[in-house]
């Protein structure tokens, strides 16, 4: 059975990080496995950690008065879900249920916070992994935002 | 090449000339007087010609005046190019009518005289040739223009007067036509006012065979040359040629299109007048009952901001990309699309814009200055 | 090439339509439709994958509308009701004679894209011109390494060729992958944009030839993402669409600066036009 540690290294977020600081970053990571249908957290929640998805696929929602539950966005195995743990409140902004069977890696916030504060350069590091992330998901969804599918009208 | 068999002939000898083509089936068109300018139209005699007249122009000017000789050809060239009968401004494409659960297509008949083209200048014999580039040249040949273009009879003309706004001998497109004639006329006026005759095809010597003319002698020839060397010194504008494809490749975002933008009326004046400008449109029409419908063809112009129109809107609604994409596709992306200049330099869209824009100046302050 | 002054097949002029009878009509989604056609008279078209003919609708008017049928198939063009003539050869049924002119431009790689992997990106309609593509790369299927197909639309409703989607899942030898950008209820596919598909399919970009279509920002991000995957510039290829008035290469509006699109396109490498699409109102 493979470490945490060897898991990590095939997700792209991590890629390219040095043995030392794979081994902080699993030293704060756990399996954990969700049933279909099974809410990881919800809107409004305290946001103390965030997930690497190996297995399944997961659907970010949120709730709309009238239209109920939409999704948003589809995560795939090998992303990440979520960032609202590197900064104060520390609260999700959405929903996140699991579409099927999903096995991921969960991340202790607190615990990655507390080790980015000790060693900075790590904690760069990890930040820059993580805005790097954000960008891309903000670039798509500029681009679904465009509605280009439209009729132009 | 062989010298081009020469001869001379009287100005009289023209109505001699003009008559023989029309008995020879030929649609005669050529410069004559009207609304206000020198323009080309149908012509029935020599004595239609702008006889003793010739145009003063500059930009955002055009005045005609009188001349104190009898010069046949004594002008430049007017807001008409010959395109409006090689490529009309409309034309019937075809018309159909429901039957039989589908359509019919019937194509109109072409007209059947040839047509027989008097007073052609050396730009516009460029210009010609750049637009048979474009509608011959390609995997589809536009059968309308084939049709009109085919055995058009070319009777050219050397300018000796040359209008303010000019620039053949920047374009390399003039004054002295070298070739696309069946027959090139040199006006002579010092000493005896007379014609020297250059031979360019065969039936442009068979023509020349039927008419009252003489052996061109040295002093002929010379005459000829000094009016024709006269003509090139005299330019109203100029303009570098230097590798213009280039310059504006990368002058897409140059300041100066604002400036122009600012200038530009996006009124067309400068497509219609243009002897390159090709650009049209199709419109499909169907009548009330909707048993029979056409389709018709008709000169566009990029200045419009329907002509870049796509679902949705226009790619360039803005008339700072409506210049832009002008100057640069006639001087530059021309060359990419057809691999000549679409330029002519015969200053028709300098002269003929309302707002005074002159393109030699605009190609200028393009070449100087950074982009910002 | 020679210049002709009539389209093959025909003794007509290049711009007089050529009657072809509605055979079958499907309807896609909510404002698109799937005609396919047949000549009244005289032969077939012979048209490659990427090529467009110009589509009549009697006395309505004409649109360029891509091929969507295999090559040596019956004539299919998948439409998009947007405007009067669009809307009115969507509206013709089985019977319906309309008018065709072409096949023309020029076509997708896909005979020089063998022995490599192939990507296809579609978005929204843009999987109507490359499903000819697909159609070839399935008719050599031992020609070519990996082939994906990475495709998606606004919302589930708006997926063409659903039913064509499913079977090419079937198949063991293909990747199909579908996103939508927003998602409805029972929806539990993914969720987000096309080029986001990329990162997720098996490929070697190294030997991949990328063939994308669809509205022209997502052209740009799809293209942008396959090159940062690794897939080199001169082995994208994209779709281009203007206004078009003949299809013949003179009436001037399918300029975009130095190329005509009708004639010189619509398919287009990556490294050739990025230049052409960075200059805003071209």
């Amino acid at each position: 059975m493979r470490t945490i540690e060897t898991l990590l290294q095939d997700v792209p977020i991590f890629q390219g990080m040095s043995d030392e600081a794979l081994e902080l970053v699993s030293g704060c990571a756990s399996n954990v496995h969700f049933d279909d249908g099974e809410t990881l957290f919800r809107e409004g929640d305290e946001a103390n950690v965030f997930y690497v998805v190996r297995h399944g696929r997961v659907a970010l929602d949120m709730f709309v008065p009238a239209r109920g539950a939409v999704t948003i966005e589809t995560v795939d195995p090998g992303e990440v879900i979520g960032w609202s743990w590197l900064f104060p409140p520390y609260r999700w902004h959405f929903d996140a249920k699991a579409l099927g069977v999903v096995r991921a890696t969960v991340f202790d916030a607190a615990c990655l916070r507390d080790k980015c504060a000790k060693d900075t350069a790590f904690g760069y590091d990890l930040m820059g992994r993580f805005t790097q992330v954000l960008i891309e998901r903000l670039q798509w969804t500029r681009l679904r935002l465009l509605d280009v599918y439209g009729n132009g009208r | 090449m062989d010298t081009p068999r020469t001869a001379v002939i009287a100005p009289e000898a023209l109505e001699a000339l003009i008559g023989a083509l029309r008995d020879r089936g030929y649609r005669v068109l050529g410069p004559k007087l009207g609304e206000g300018a020198i323009v080309y139209d149908d012509l029935e005699s020599a004595e239609e010609l702008p006889v003793g007249w010739t145009d003063r122009q500059d930009a955002a000017t055009y005045r005609l005046e009188r001349r104190d000789d009898e010069a046949r050809f004594g002008y430049a060239v007017g807001p008409h190019s010959w395109k409006q009968f090689l490529f009309p401004p409309h034309v019937l494409l075809w018309r159909a009518r429901r039957e039989n659960g589908g359509f019919e297509v019937e194509e109109p008949a072409a007209d059947d005289r040839p047509l027989a083209l008097i007073g052609v200048r050396s730009c516009e014999l460029h210009g010609i040739a750049i637009q048979d580039r474009v509608f011959l040249g390609g995997t589809y040949a536009d059968r309308d223009y084939e049709a009109r273009r085919r055995d058009a009879f070319v009777v050219a003309v050397n300018c000796f007067e040359v209008g303010g706004t000019c620039f053949c001998v920047s374009m390399g497109t003039g004054p002295k036509t070298e070739h696309g004639y069946d027959l090139a006329l040199t006006e002579i006026l010092a000493r005896e006012h007379r014609f020297l005759v250059e031979v360019g095809s065969e039936r442009g010597a068979e023509v020349l065979a039927g008419l009252p003319a003489r052996e061109a002698t040295t002093t002929d020839v010379e005459d000829a040359r000094s009016v024709l060397a006269g003509a090139a010194g005299r330019m109203g504008r100029s303009l570098d040629p230097t590798d213009l494809r280039g310059l504006l490749a990368g002058a897409l975002e140059h300041p100066r299109w604002d400036d122009v933008a600012e200038r530009c009326l996006a009124c067309t004046n400068c497509t219609l007048v243009c002897p390159t400008c090709f650009c049209s449109s199709v419109e499909d029409v169907t009548d009330l009952a909707g048993g029979e419908a056409e389709r018709h063809r008709s000169w566009d112009s990029c200045f419009s901001v329907d002509h870049s129109y796509i679902h949705g809107g226009s790619i360039r609604p803005s008339g700072r990309s409506r210049y832009r994409q002008w100057l640069t596709h006639k001087f530059g992306t021309w060359h990419d699309q057809f691999g000549t200049s679409g330029c002519v330099g015969c200053g028709r869209c300098i002269t003929w814009c309302p707002a005074a824009i002159d393109v030699t100046e605009e190609l200028a302050a393009l070449r100087t200055g950074e982009e910002d | 090439m020679a210049t002709v002054a009539e389209l093959p097949g025909t003794s007509f002029a290049p711009m007089t339509a050529r009657p072809f009878r509605v055979v079958r009509r499907r309807r896609e989604t909510s404002d698109t439709w799937t005609l396919e056609l047949e000549p009244v008279a005289g032969p077939p078209l012979d048209v490659g994958p990427g090529q467009f003919t110009m589509l009549y609708a009697f006395g309505i008017g004409e649109v360029p509308i891509s091929v969507s049928g295999e090559a040596g198939g019956p004539l299919i063009h998948t439409v998009r009701a947007v405007g009067a003539v669009s809307r009115a050869i969507c509206a013709a049924r089985p019977g319906t004679v309309l008018g065709v002119r072409g096949p023309f431009g020029n076509t997708w790689p896909v005979a020089a894209a063998s022995g490599s992997d192939v990507v296809i990106v579609a978005g929204g309609i843009g999987l109507a011109p490359l499903r000819p593509a697909v159609y070839h790369l399935l008719a050599h299927r031992e020609s070519y390494g990996e082939v994906a197909v990475l495709y998606g639309s606004r919302t589930p409703r708006d997926l063409l060729y659903t039913r064509e989607l499913e079977r090419w899942r079937g198949r063991f030898d293909l990747q199909v992958d579908v996103t939508v950008d927003r998602a409805l209820e029972g929806w539990r596919g993914k969720v987000g944009v096309v080029p986001k598909l990329i990162a997720g399919a098996r490929f070697d970009a190294d030997a991949a030839v990328a063939l994308v279509c669809g509205p022209e920002i997502m052209m740009r991000f799809a293209g942008e993402a396959l090159l940062e995957h690794g897939v080199p510039a001169k082995r994208i290829h994209v779709s281009m669409e203007r206004d078009m008035k003949c299809g013949l290469g003179y009436c001037g509006h399918c300029q975009l600066g130095t190329t005509l699109i009708c004639r010189d396109g619509p398919v287009y490498r990556w490294d050739e036009i990025r230049p052409l699409m960075e200059v805003r109102e071209l």
